[in-house]
């Protein structure tokens, strides 16, 4: 087992009567792209949040890089290397392509010339390179996507966690996305990332986590939990697993 | 670049009015729109790229006015040490209801009600605390030398009032090219993506309400001063607040140049109605709400936003809060 | 010091001002409640309203009670006119340009109040407005006690519209989630302006409950504004049970703490309270959320 960079340890967090997330373990080796999935309803979101800061659980901890980040706020847990993205896109509507990653790349950089001109090579690196000065609001749910992906890249870091980043995106849209997620995984970034579209978790995830009902119930390499009785009970389906099970096949 | 060589323009411009005349009509009335300037150009730092509007900004200006004016009368401190005071302790108001009300995640209606209250708890106290002179007010006794701050002609007030301005749209365009300023539009734009990409939304505003009021506090100061005279309804009462929040929404809210074209804009208009009108109590204060609506219905982006939509259709960095949502 | 005879004439009628408070927050709770935005102008309409309260006794001899029934209908249309063809409009849609509209409206039409009927404070005389009844130790005027029974009625009148007609369940529809109310085939626009309507009808009401022994000039509804602020926010923005409560509250610590404080501290209560309120718990003692 390679060197873990992220580990989830017992989350728990409710929501009045709703157990959103049951007591979840796992862990995200270093440099690997692990997907969680589950149903719509399983917690994911929830414990996405969790993770970046923006929700605070009820009992357990994270724990990135050997230290306890529970409860930590988003702004410090960006600043030692976590960076996330919306699942419901949220762009700087106001400001340009290029202002929009430049936030992110302000990180890093104090001055205004050194952000935006490495905005542009981060934009570049996801395929927004034409649209550097187009207003985000004016950017297609494609390009709101990549300009998702460009500011959490900006911020330079070690963790990303893509919430549903290829949710809305049509077939040729998912078939553009994944090379550049391969290669930010490719660059030495370890990815997390929740996805609804399953051909791209078995082409993407060396490791993937099955959430249902707020508990992680199986985990392995995406042939394994493909193959597994209890998703395909809990969550899959048979018509679902035998499309993963041809998605691996052309892999 | 090119901002900074348009502020030493306007400012070289506005310099050599007093050249032109003397007359203490146009020097009186360019006065007080610098002052309504200044004001508005601390608002429109936390409410044009910050996105908080505050309704409450004659807390800042009247601390700043009654501390400015408390120092000299009862402590006999120099007008001018008196007037840094006056600033220091409106930044400092600034910065106390920043940090209880951001502090307590109140964004939206939630600031503008909030601050609009904080203003008005300080009228009232104003208003019947022995220190301010309760209702008769506070006199500041005349004493024309310099050295006190005040002036036999108006024309010195006029370049002081024109620095004051001068510094503040030059602090504000560096703002505009800093990271501090990006951050602070981030804030506007999306409070919760800013935060994922390492900004500290709460530092960002708590920063810019700080600085807000330090510049509308110097406005303050320099009322104290020129006029000699404060009450509990001049220093907190709402016409100022209305004017600072007004002068950047009718300029450009969010543009360097907002606060003074918007603040030129509405004097215009308020001296325009006294003239017709005679001192009809309330006509120009009407026209102001009837313009507020307007400007907001009709070109969201002020004056500003009205030219650069003529000259250069492209959305410039800093826009004003617009309708335009993801 | 301090004895029940001092106390409970102070809480009596605190709670017969808070009723009037009551209902100028209930106003404004419907609207935020709704349209999810603070009605900055709701102190204006007050002070309009109570003019037209005033001028229809002085001009055409018609008795304030009289006068609710022409004055809340008019006023209803008139918040509807001013939702659907002014403020909706011109906010494009954006919370902050709303803020700046209905701030806009309040200078308007406090100005405009002033421009025309000068700063003068204008009371009128009824032969009725100093009578009081005894309870127990207390004289309570008649004007105070029509202003309750009148504030509870209303209430029940605005709850029983909500539960039972079809606009009250298509405003709570758009209360509780727009867009699936618009897709349900509402008109939201139309809701948003009838209920801007029924707030402002509801000033309207209060206006005439006022005007008996309260006096009028063109900044009267300021000092009722800034409390209905209070008094919704201690009630929870957009709770009507909240709204009512949180009215008569106000009420009594107004009255209470001018008992112990004087008139313009008692007003510092309120605004302290107020604050404290805002910064310590946003949703108010009564809302579920902020």
């Amino acid at each position: 087992m390679a060197e873990t960079l992220l580990k989830v340890d017992n989350i728990s967090k409710r929501f009045g009567g709703l157990l959103a997330v049951n007591e979840a373990s796992f862990s995200v080796a270093v440099g690997r792209i692990t997907a969680l999935i589950g149903p719509n309803g399983a917690g994911k979101t929830t414990l996405f949040s969790i993770i970046a800061g923006f929700l605070l659980p009820d009992g357990g901890r994270v724990v990135y890089d050997g230290t306890d980040i529970t409860g930590e706020a988003p702004h410090r847990l960006a600043r030692r290397g976590i960076a996330r993205t919306f699942q419901i896109v949220q762009p700087f509507a106001g400001l340009t392509v290029r202002e929009n990653i430049a936030i992110g790349a302000h990180l890093s950089r104090r001055g205004r010339s050194e952000a935006l001109s490495a905005a542009g090579e981060v934009a570049r690196s996801v395929g927004l390179g034409a649209q550097l000065e187009a207003p985000a609001a004016a950017l297609t749910v494609a390009g709101r996507k990549r300009l998702e992906l460009a500011r959490a890249l900006a911020i330079m870091p070690r963790l990303l966690l893509l919430d549903e980043v290829l949710a809305g995106l049509n077939p040729s849209e998912i078939r553009d996305m994944i090379p550049v997620i391969r290669g930010i995984a490719d660059a030495g970034v370890t990815v997390l990332m929740t996805e609804h579209v399953m051909q791209a978790v078995m082409r993407l995830a060396e490791q993937v986590l099955v959430l249902a009902e707020g508990r992680i119930i199986a985990q392995g390499t995406p042939q394994q939990v493909a193959a597994d009785q209890r998703v395909i009970e809990a969550y899959l389906g048979h018509g679902a697993a035998r499309r993963m099970a041809v998605g691996a096949g052309h892999d | 670049m090119k901002t900074y060589l348009s502020i030493i323009v306007v400012v070289a411009l506005l310099a050599a009015v007093p050249m032109v005349t003397t007359s203490n009509v146009v020097l009186n009335f360019l006065v007080t729109a610098l002052l309504i300037a200044l004001a508005g150009q601390g608002w429109n730092l936390l409410g044009g790229y910050g996105g908080q509007y505050s309704f409450g900004h004659a807390a800042f200006f009247g601390t700043a006015a009654y501390a400015t004016a408390i120092l000299q009368v009862r402590y006999g401190l120099n007008a001018w040490v008196g007037s840094f005071i006056g600033m220091a302790a409106g930044a400092l108001v600034g910065a106390v209801i920043g940090a209880l009300t951001f502090r307590s995640g109140l964004r939206g209606s939630y600031f503008s009600l909030v601050t609009l209250a904080f203003a008005e708890v300080l009228r009232i106290i104003a208003s019947v605390a022995p220190i301010t002179g309760a209702g008769v007010g506070t006199l500041i006794p005349l004493d024309l030398h310099a050295r006190a701050f005040q002036f036999q002609s108006r024309t010195p007030f006029y370049f002081i009032a024109l620095a004051l301005v001068a510094v503040s749209l030059t602090v504000i365009r560096a703002i505009e090219n800093s990271r501090f300023g990006a951050y602070l539009v981030a804030v506007r734009e999306n409070e919760d993506a800013a935060s994922a990409l390492g900004v500290d939304a709460f530092s960002v505003k708590l920063c810019a309400i700080t600085i807000s009021a330090a510049i509308t506090a110097a406005a303050g100061c320099f009322y104290a001063q020129y006029f000699l005279f404060i009450d509990a309804g001049i220093a907190y009462g709402p016409w100022i607040s209305i004017d600072a929040l007004l002068a950047p929404i009718v300029g450009g809210a969010g543009t360097v140049f907002g606060p003074l074209l918007g603040a030129l804009a509405i004097k215009t208009l308020g001296e325009t109605t006294k003239l017709i009108a005679a001192d009809a109590p309330g006509l120009d204060l009407m026209f102001y709400g009837l313009l507020l609506v307007g400007i907001v219905g009709l070109a969201p982006r002020g004056i500003a936003g009205l030219s650069r939509a003529i000259s250069r259709p492209r959305r410039s960095s800093i826009s004003t809060p617009d309708g335009s949502r993801g | 010091m301090l004895s029940p005879v001092i106390l409970l004439p102070a809480i009596l009628n605190g709670l017969m001002t808070g009723a009037i408070y009551a209902l100028v927050a209930l106003g404004l709770t419907l609207i935020y409640g709704v349209l999810h935005i603070i009605n900055f102008a709701h102190g204006a309409l007050l002070t309009a309203a109570m003019f037209a309260a005033f001028f229809a006794y002085t001009l055409l001899g018609l008795d304030p009670y009289l006068a609710v029934f022409v004055l809340a209908p008019l006023f209803f249309v008139a918040g509807y006119a001013l939702q659907r063809f002014v403020i909706g409009p011109a906010a494009h849609g954006e919370d902050r340009n709303f803020l700046l509209v209905t701030l806009g409206l309040a200078v308007l039409i406090e100005n405009a109040l002033l421009y025309f009927f000068r700063a003068d404070t204008r009371t009128i005389d009824l032969p009725y407005a100093f009578n009081v009844i005894e309870l127990g130790p207390a004289f309570i005027a008649v004007p105070r006690i029509v202003a309750f029974v009148t504030v509870i009625v209303v209430a029940l009148a605005l709850w029983a519209i909500m539960q039972w007609t079809d606009t009250g369940k298509a405003i709570r529809a758009v209360a509780r989630e727009k867009l699936g109310a618009e897709l349900c085939g509402i008109n939201v626009t139309h809701i948003f302006a009838i209920t801007f309507g029924l707030g402002t009808a509801c000033v309207a009401v209060a206006a005439c409950l006022l005007i008996p022994t309260y006096y009028v000039n063109p900044t009267a509804g300021e000092a009722f504004v800034l409390i209905a602020f209070t008094v919704v926010v201690l009630g929870g923005m957009g709770s009507v049970a909240g709204a009512l409560i949180g009215g008569l509250c106000v009420g009594v610590i107004e009255s209470l703490s001018s008992v112990f404080f004087g008139e313009s501290l008692g007003q510092i209560g309120i605004f302290a309270s107020f604050i404290v309120t805002l910064l310590v718990r946003p949703s108010g003692l009564f809302g579920a959320r902020a």
